[in-house]
């Protein structure tokens, strides 16, 4: 296939174009993707999370430009959100990345996460593969500014960066569960404004309460736009890659991403052939009996499972 | 999976400094239900034809106060060409004289918009233009 060819060959266009096609047209895009696969799991995947306005954008462009020193060749997926009201977006990642752009190491996607909830888009985990196979050694996937519960880049990427700042809580904050649970490293970003001693302080005591775990997160402390920290934020992202190597939770990281995987392309597929009875009428006349108290929703949904299995093994989905 | 969306780079090319219009228009555009890249202030035509390029765009938007346009609109087109790519559209927007419009127009812009525009007048040519 012509796309893969080029995609191995380093053709930056094709890639930008399957990207596009994997947004648009996921069922297309599989086919080429099938043939992708086995050109991929080369590459290092880091995750940068954190809140809006933390600085994940300015952390990825000054780490870019120390490992592009190194020689490595780096893939960024920058997602910002989508509008629930009018399915538009504004991404504007590469304001902070701007000496970037003509580095042809250097390969930037934003992306909009087009409804989907959990800090990252649909098209992630493919994207990564594209950027993958385009030949990139390191990609860094910059989340969503989250608030508490985005936790899904867990499940995607090698090691999960998590940015924090001074000033956005208590100490009650930091011991809720969702967010801070899924950092291997944590940054204080923006360290020169008040309150980022006694967030270190907060944080480190936190991650003492996680007796159970082989890995003790650091705690770090970076001001990205004067370049303070972040070479040593690097020496411990390679200290983490090393330690997953080494104890085999590289592995069992990937299980859990393929699982995922897995499950999102699942629910994908079941949601469209449920979408085709949605748009012929057939979830009407459910409705009106289940409002007319004719049946019950879980006996009908029961049906509609054994229905659409049926349909789904006999190939197409018909209207009954 | 969605269908299609339109996306959208806003890109300010040479040295004014001065992005309000540029963001009036994007968010003007995203509130259109596209998707917009923006890019931020002094972007060389390299820099903006690469973006276009990585982000897989359907149309360029330019934004220009400073008087350079008749050299950098151009640049961008020549640039477009010599990526082999045709199926970008390119408008321009900003503080542009009527008489300069036919010469950037034969360079291969779609379409200049000047002060004063009516935001639904560009979307209603983007929605035409891309399809």
């Amino acid at each position: 296939m012509e796309i893969v060819e080029k995609i191995i060959n380093g053709d930056r266009r094709a890639a930008a174009k399957l990207i596009t096609l994997v947004e648009n047209n996921f069922s297309q895009a599989q086919e080429i993707l099938k043939k992708l696969y086995n050109y991929t799991g080369k590459a290092l995947v880091i995750g940068l999370t954190g809140p809006p306005g933390s600085g994940k954008s300015t952390v990825t462009d000054k780490i870019t430009k120390i490992l592009r020193g190194q020689g490595k060749t780096v893939g960024i997926i920058a997602i910002d959100p989508t509008s629930p009201f009018t399915g538009g977006a504004l991404l504007g990642d590469r304001i902070r990345m701007q000496d970037l752009s003509l580095d042809k190491g250097v390969f930037i996607r934003s992306m909009s996460t087009r409804g989907h909830l959990g800090g990252l888009s649909q098209a992630t985990q493919a994207t990564v593969k594209i950027l993958d196979a385009l030949g990139k050694d390191i990609i860094f996937i910059e989340t969503v500014g989250v608030g508490q519960s985005e936790v899904d880049i867990v499940k995607v990427a090698d090691t999960v960066v998590l940015i924090s700042m001074p000033g956005m809580g208590d100490d009650v904050q930091i011991i809720k569960a969702g967010i801070m649970e899924i950092g291997d490293i944590f940054v204080i970003n923006k360290a020169d404004k008040e309150g980022c001693e006694r967030l270190a302080t907060e944080i480190g005591m936190m991650l003492d309460l996680n007796q159970n775990k082989k890995w003790h997160p650091p705690v770090l402390k970076t001001i990205a736009t004067d370049n303070v920290g972040i070479k040593k934020l690097l020496e411990e992202i390679d200290r983490h890659i090393s330690y997953l190597k080494e104890s085999g939770e590289l592995e069992q990281r990937r299980r859990e991403s393929a699982k995922k995987e897995i499950f999102d392309l699942i629910q994908e597929q079941w949601k469209e052939t449920l979408s085709t009875f949605i748009d012929n009428g057939f979830l009407n006349k459910i409705v009106t009996k289940i409002v007319n108290r004719e049946e019950d929703p879980y006996t009908a949904v029961e049906k509609l499972s054994n229905v659409l299995v049926h349909s789904y093994t006999q190939g197409g989905v018909k209207n009954d | 999976m969605e269908g299609k969306k339109i996306r959208i780079l806003i890109a300010k090319p040479g040295l004014d400094g001065h992005d309000r219009g540029a963001k009036v228009v994007a968010r003007a555009l995203r509130d259109a239900g596209m998707e917009v890249i923006y890019t931020g202030l002094r972007q060389t035509p390299e820099q903006i034809v690469e973006t276009a390029i990585q982000e897989d765009v359907d149309v360029i938007g330019l934004s220009i106060l400073s008087g350079a346009h008749t050299h950098l609109f151009p640049k961008v087109m020549e640039l477009l060409k010599e990526n082999d790519i045709k199926d970008i559209i390119v408008m321009g927007g900003g503080v542009i004289p009527e008489e300069d419009i036919p010469e950037l127009k034969k360079a291969g812009i779609a379409e200049i918009f000047t002060p004063g525009t009516d935001t639904r007048d560009i979307i209603k040519f983007i929605k035409e233009k891309v399809r």
